[in-house]
């Protein structure tokens, strides 16, 4: 049954695979060379504000596009493109074109059937996210210990192993909704939107909660001697890498403002009293709860993929359906007596 | 070994046709002792019909004492059908043919010649029983 | 005798639709069954219950003794071939047997490749590129070479040419002649199923109307034609009748000789016979004697 699993994704995987093997060449080659110009760009070394700012602006110019294209782009839609074209089609493909019926009539039970589908396509599924969520990562690590950000809600998605949770689920999405739908092109339309829901919930209302943030409090200052710019407390509060869950401003009567009205007569600009009595208080995960997270999220996630294909098997062994109720021959009389002849003699 | 057709539509069974035309074919001399009649996988692989048939007929041959069955190798004819007369057959259908090209010189069609004969044939056995 | 398949008040229902009702059968082994009866009247609907793709919905049907694909030693044993005859497109012809072996431990290589060779067909050629009756031989070859012991097959020849009609009844019989597998074939035509059938099923608006062996169904069904009867016989079961103001014809299903000197006595064609059940105001089981007019 492998043999047949493999035998009818092993296009799909070649051209899915080979595309990672080209990509993996270029993020090597890419990632080697940004790693050396790291070295040698002083950035490790450097003491002073100011010169740290040049050659951090400079480093981060190099491979914009494939910033773009590793951080943001592939690793974003490549669990989702799994889930949808290998999860969705692998069972309602067969019942579109009726194939079911040559599978399940063969000497495998229904069960080892999905089974050894799910064990292929479902295994490369995760390894295509691991193999590229890994090279991700890799790559860019020089840009992520210079921003410091990678507990930020969307590189968080991007890093480690987060993108394999992803994979899983929108797998075993896709396969849940191909077995009850039964019909490849609305199983896909389900499993991108159903993919996609999932992940915007977990980001905006279950991450935030996986522990229970920390909050923490400090009074506005004003802008320093020929500066305009007003500089969040929050970011020196909390120590770099931490996940600024949500930020507000009170005013001296402890009301949360949006804004600060400040007229440019008033008295008050000239003794540099404007802010005083704001505060800004944010509810913050740190940093050091990023891996914890990476680990919460992931299992959260397979979990729920693990029960999605549990489900699956429970429907397609059929005990779904009613059971049927037994009629003993004594009760039941035939109403066809003449029309049913039994086994005639010959 | 000899080739069974079916007429489908003759209202004649199939199981009856195979044994007239064994039996057609031991008269006629086409098939002698010792030959072997087709298996039954070779019949209904050219006629399409069920194996049951041919199987009836050849029982029903076998029956008849014509032909035996030998497990695993086949079926085979054990007697004829052919007597002293089918000598006279060449000379007879020599004179059936000639017959034939008369009549059809006379300007008869193929049904009127079919009358022609079968009403003669009755005629005769009638003769024969009275 | 050994049944190949017995049913018991089987039905299906989809939605608010029964799609087979009240279904009671018992299918002797060794035989070649026809299942025929009008587009909808539920064939498909048993042969997909007895292979175990659908459950019933009440009743019970068991296949060689046992329920439909309880287990792979059930599913080994009985060989399918769906309507339309799936396959798979992407595959090849050698795919497909590879694929036979892979998934039926009772598989037999060589008779696959033998036959496959035999029909002529090209190992290497994509399944969806066969014509259809190349597909309907490819699946054929599948369904017969892991050795069941029942054949399956929902309307094979329904969308074949009659050459490749005819070659696929040549090559099943030769299978049937070969291995001595019960067969169970259904088609909305009597023409296809007339040759090779010895057992008879007719399935009409989801209910069996007429089950049997060949033989004696028309050995027990008598077309009768004389004089106007508006009383109709009370000792035999009339199945359809029509009158003219002169003359009464009856279909009559009977065990016992006909001696009233008044009936003109025929035997019926099976087509003919299949016809009368499939009319919708036949009467298939009743009191005989009931008059049922059905005015020509």
């Amino acid at each position: 049954m492998t043999w047949l699993a493999w035998r009818q994704f092993r296009t799909q995987a070649a051209v899915v695979f080979g595309a990672l093997a080209v990509l993996a060449v270029i993020v090597i080659i890419t990632g080697l060379q940004l790693r050396h110009w790291y070295d040698t760009s002083g950035i490790r070394t450097c003491s002073a504000v100011n010169d740290c700012d040049t050659a951090t602006s400079a480093f981060t110019q190099h491979y914009k596009w494939l910033q773009t294209l590793l951080g943001s782009v592939l690793i974003l839609f490549l669990p989702a493109v799994t889930g949808v074209f290998w999860g969705a089609p692998l069972i309602a493909r067969e019942f579109d074109t009726g194939t079911y019926r040559l599978a399940w009539t063969q000497s495998v039970t229904r069960t080892r059937w999905l089974g050894a589908k799910i064990a292929v396509v479902g295994a490369a599924s995760v390894a295509a996210s691991a193999v590229l969520t890994w090279l991700v990562t890799w790559w860019s690590t020089p840009f992520d210990l210079i921003s410091q950000n990678k507990f930020d809600p969307t590189i968080f998605s991007e890093r480690d192993i987060a993108p394999i949770g992803y994979a899983a689920f929108a797998f075993a999405f896709g396969l849940t909704a191909g077995l009850l739908i039964r019909r490849s092109l609305p199983a896909m339309a389900a499993t991108l939107v159903g993919y996609i829901a999932a992940r915007l919930v977990v980001l905006a209302w279950i991450r935030p909660h996986f522990a229970a943030p920390l909050h923490a409090t400090a009074a506005l200052q004003p802008p320093g001697p020929g500066s305009k710019l007003v500089r969040p407390p929050g970011d020196s509060l909390t120590r770099p890498g931490a996940w600024i869950v949500s930020s507000q401003i009170t005013d001296p009567s402890g009301h949360a403002v949006n804004r600060i009205a400040v007229h440019p007569d008033d008295p008050c600009v000239a003794t540099r009293t404007c802010l005083t009595g704001y505060h800004q208080t944010i509810s913050y995960q740190p940093a050091n709860r990023y891996w914890p997270f990476q680990w919460y999220e992931t299992a959260l996630f397979t979990g729920v993929a693990v029960i999605l294909i549990g489900l699956c098997f429970w429907w397609i062994t059929g005990h779904h359906l009613r059971p049927t109720r037994r009629i003993t021959t004594a009760s039941a009389q035939p109403t066809t007596p003449q029309a049913t002849a039994p086994a005639s003699v010959r | 070994m000899i080739e069974f057709h079916l007429d489908a539509r003759s209202g004649v069974s199939p199981y009856r046709q195979i044994v007239d035309q064994v039996r057609r074919a031991l008269r006629l001399g086409l098939l002698d002792e010792g030959d072997q009649l087709p298996t039954v996988k070779d019949v209904v692989g050219q006629l399409a019909i069920n194996p049951n048939t041919v199987l009836k007929a050849y029982k029903e041959l076998e029956h008849a004492g014509l032909v035996a069955a030998r497990p695993g190798v086949g079926t085979f004819v054990t007697a004829t059908l052919r007597d002293a007369s089918v000598v006279a057959h060449g000379p007879l259908r020599r004179d059936l043919t000639r017959w034939l090209a008369k009549a059809r010189r006379a300007g008869l069609d193929e049904e009127s010649i079919e009358a022609l004969f079968r009403d003669a044939f009755r005629a005769s056995v009638e003769q024969d029983i009275a | 005798m050994s049944t190949v398949l017995q049913a018991d008040g089987l039905g299906k229902r989809y939605r608010r639709n029964w799609a087979l009702t009240d279904c009671t059968l018992r299918i002797p082994s060794d035989r070649v069954v026809g299942l025929v009866g009008p587009n909808g009247a539920g064939k498909s609907t048993l042969l997909n219950l007895a292979v175990g793709l659908l459950t019933p919905t009440c009743g019970r049907i068991d296949v060689l003794g046992a329920r439909p694909a309880r287990g792979p030693a059930e599913l080994a044993k009985v060989g399918f071939m769906a309507q339309e005859t799936p396959t798979y497109s992407g595959l090849s012809v050698a795919d497909h047997l590879r694929m036979g072996a892979h998934l039926n431990p009772s598989w037999d290589r060589r008779f696959a490749a033998d036959r496959i060779a035999q029909l002529g067909l090209d190992p290497r050629q994509p399944a969806g590129k066969l014509s259809s009756g190349q597909r309907a031989q490819l699946a054929l070859t599948v369904a017969v070479a892991k050795r069941p012991q029942l054949l399956v097959l929902d309307e094979p020849v329904a969308s074949l040419d009659p050459l490749a009609r005819r070659q696929f009844l040549q090559g099943l019989m030769e299978v049937v002649a070969e291995q001595g597998v019960s067969v169970v074939l259904s088609s909305h035509l009597i023409a296809d199923l007339e040759r090779v059938c010895d057992h008879l099923i007719v399935l009409v608006a989801s209910r069996v109307r007429l089950a049997g062996d060949v033989e004696h169904l028309l050995a027990t069904h008598h077309l009768l034609t004389g004089p106007r009867h508006d009383r109709l016989p009370a000792d035999m079961q009339v199945i359809t009748a029509s009158h003219t103001d002169r003359q009464t014809t009856l279909l009559v299903r009977t065990e016992q000789p006909i001696l009233d000197p008044s009936w003109a006595v025929e035997p019926v064609g099976l087509e003919d016979l299949v016809l009368a059940y499939l009319e919708p105001d036949s009467h298939d089981h009743g009191r005989p004697g009931h008059l049922i007019g059905v005015p020509r």
